[in-house]
């Protein structure tokens, strides 16, 4: 169970979905990555995505404008 | 009704669930439009619904040809008018023009400029990562026809296709968009 910590900060609209998808295709079944991005969207983002791809999502942490969130694959 | 047509039954609903499901997974887009702003949208929504595991289909007609154009395009090759029409259009993302505020392609490079700034993606970049990420992009044969475009002058990678192509993949999408 390798943990990956993904700082997505700066990055906007499509970027931190496309580059979290892209890092939990490669990992292993249980991996966790923690993602932290600063787009203001990106919180209804993480939710949607974390829902249709079904991976579980740990609760949304925010501190400032950072969002922090950690992703189980599944 | 007896065992063997109950067991029957069930295996037909197991076999239209199946596709019902399976059917959820796409997203098929038209691009239509060649204009800078237009293509953004489509290749966003595109790498989103590839992130979320779906398989997308782009069919690129008409103006939407300037998209996915090689910019090393020539008129080698092509009779008058197609040479015209060749010169006439952007080749690839750099050169889109927008769908307001163009101001004779000075209205683009200010979006650039803004876009850059905020550290958006570039359009090229979209492309590349769906492609990357394995969309299905297929081109009009008929309007390549119309603008004599040919295969090697659009990207490689992709497929060529007419409207059945497009709806084939449409009837199996519960999204589908034109842009």
């Amino acid at each position: 169970m390798a943990k990956t910590t993904l700082d997505f900060k700066g990055l906007s609209c499509p970027m931190p979905i496309m580059k979290l998808a892209a890092a939990v295709k490669k990992g292993a079944s249980g991996d966790l990555f923690e993602v932290v991005s600063d787009d203001a969207g990106f919180e209804p983002d993480i939710i949607a995505w974390a829902k249709e791809t079904g991976h579980p999502m740990s609760k949304i942490t925010k501190v400032g404008k950072d969002i922090t969130v950690t992703i189980t694959k599944k | 009704m007896t065992t063997d047509a109950v067991q029957e039954k069930i295996k037909e609903i197991e076999g239209r669930l199946e596709k019902v499901e399976a059917n959820r997974s796409n997203l098929t887009l038209v691009l239509f439009s060649g204009d800078f702003d237009k293509a953004m949208a489509a290749f966003i929504i595109a790498n989103g619904a590839l992130a979320m595991g779906k398989e997308v289909t782009i069919f690129v007609t008409f103006w939407g040809l300037d998209v996915i154009k090689k910019p090393s395009m020539t008129g080698a090759g092509k009779n008058f008018l197609e040479k015209m029409v060749t010169m006439m259009r952007p080749k690839g993302t750099a050169h889109l023009p927008t769908s307001k505020m163009n101001f004779a392609g000075i209205g683009p490079k200010l979006f650039h400029y803004m876009m850059g700034k905020k550290n958006i993606t570039t359009l090229q970049n979209l492309v590349d990562t769906s492609i990357e990420f394995g969309v299905k992009i297929v081109a009009c044969q008929m309007s390549m026809d119309v603008m004599g475009i040919k295969r090697e002058d659009l990207i490689d990678g992709i497929e060529f296709g007419g409207v059945a192509a497009f709806l084939g993949s449409s009837f199996n999408s519960t999204t589908s968009l034109f842009i």
